[in-house]
């Protein structure tokens, strides 16, 4: 990334400090909060996950050659999630929608006026939500970044370290499956 | 996994709609898509997954847990400045055993992650900032030309509502908006255009009573403009002529 780390260390052209670990990886934090809470579904275990993943990319940082602060963290922050899944195999993790309450997320969708359309808006949003928490993990993660943070294909292969033709071809079967579980519940 | 989709061309219907075929390759496809009912009923079904993600289905992150996270590197933050050779030093931390110890091992030379900075700091990392979003796809979060999607777009994604207003009649139409990182805090970030130019303008609460910085200067080639207004701070930033950014200003400034 030219221009953000400081000229005193032109000497080693990778070593940037923390300011630029702000600058550059810190206003992704958000998109790598979502990327862990879809991937694992609890708010507990997703901020487990974040905060671990954070750590590793402030650790690597110094390492970190690309030109895409945003994919290189959230692959951190996959990897950090599969591996804490590796780990926790067998525990059952709460599903995204079942904890969130009705009046939580009413507010979500406020900017309606009506507030039967609101909370109408709302239990459709809470459907979905559980919906895609209930997509196999792979499925579920290609669909979160496309949709979520638009990655390209290209950049979805490489956050999760597969093919392209396999992006495309869990894209689809996770949209396939939304849509089709959407209809199943007269979402559609 | 092609064995399971109805026509091998159905990939390419979701990659149009994913806005990933060049202009040939999606002429192509539309030559096979007129005689292929399979990939019509596919584009539909794509569309509507597609429609049932429009509502806001991303998590925001609680501020607490914003707050825990910032802690946690604070505490294991390097030094601010090392020497080349500090580096090897902690190339040890890269193990797996991150986090044991490392209080103790960083406790005397802690730097603050996140510090008030300098006001000159700010306008680097304002100028910063703005580099950074002109890199394709960091531009906006939200996409959108009308202020009234933009502005509820920022609710529950940060602790305040920044102020969008849109100057397409002054020749500086609204183009977006995202979040940002600045001086330790997130910011709103709302994108204009100007002709071919990008202006960033950043806006965050005042915190109390600080001194009003003059903030007119030019970095790198782009010009910044500070003021302050409605206990809000602004910051635009563009590689628009310094009389075009203080004509945006002036219009920000005297709106109601």
């Amino acid at each position: 990334m030219p221009g953000f780390a400081p000229s005193s260390r032109g000497d080693v052209p990778n070593a940037v400090g923390n300011a630029s670990f702000e600058l550059v990886v810190l206003p992704h934090l958000d998109a790598a909060y979502n990327l862990a809470r879809w991937l694992m579904r609890d708010p507990a275990a997703a901020e487990d996950v974040l905060q671990e993943a954070m750590v590793r990319a402030l650790t690597y940082f110094a390492s970190f050659k690309g030109v895409n602060p945003r994919a290189w963290l959230l692959q951190i922050v996959r990897n950090t999630a599969y591996g804490s899944m590796a780990l926790n195999r067998g525990v059952e993790t709460v599903p995204i929608a079942e904890e969130s309450d009705e009046a939580g997320a009413v507010e979500l969708v406020s900017g309606d006026d009506n507030p039967e359309i609101a909370l109408l808006r709302a239990r459709e949003c809470r459907q979905v939500r559980a919906l895609i928490a209930a997509l196999p993990v792979e499925l579920r993660e290609t669909l979160v970044l496309r949709e979520f943070e638009e990655f390209s294909y290209k950049e979805i292969a490489e956050a999760t370290q597969t093919p392209i033709g396999t992006v495309m071809s869990r894209l689809w079967r996770a949209r396939q499956m939304l849509a089709q579980a959407a209809a199943a519940e007269g979402l559609v | 996994m092609s064995d399971l989709t109805p026509c091998d061309k159905v990939l390419l219907v979701q990659a149009e709609l994913d806005g990933e075929l060049d202009a040939a390759q999606a002429a192509a496809l539309e030559a096979h898509r007129t005689d292929c009912p399979i990939c019509r009923a596919s584009q539909a079904e794509l569309m509507r997954a597609r429609g049932l993600m429009r509502g806001d289905l991303y998590e925001p992150m609680p501020d607490d847990v914003r707050t825990r996270v910032m802690a946690r590197l604070r505490q294991v933050a390097p030094p601010p400045a090392p020497a080349p050779r500090r580096r090897r030093n902690w190339d040890w931390l890269r193990g797996p055993s991150i986090g044991f110890g490392l209080g103790a091992a960083c406790a005397a030379a802690i730097s603050l992650l996140v510090v008030l900075p300098e006001r000159n700091d700010l306008i680097d990392q304002v100028v910063a900032g703005h580099i950074r979003a002109l890199q394709p796809g960091h531009l906006e979060d939200v996409v959108s030309t009308d202020q009234h999607t933009v502005k509820p777009w920022f609710d529950g994604r940060i602790d305040f509502a920044p102020p969008v207003r849109d100057f397409a009649a002054e020749g500086f139409p609204l183009r977006g908006g995202r979040l940002d990182y600045l001086g330790g805090r997130p910011v709103a970030a709302l994108v204009y255009q100007r002709d071919k130019h990008i202006i960033d303008l950043y806006v965050w609460p005042a915190s109390g009573a600080g001194p009003h910085l003059a903030g007119d200067t030019t970095i790198q080639g782009y010009n910044v403009v500070h003021w302050a207004a409605g206990r809000m701070n602004f910051w635009a930033v563009s590689d628009v002529e310094r009389g075009q950014l203080d004509d945006f200003a002036a219009l920000w400034k005297k709106a109601p």
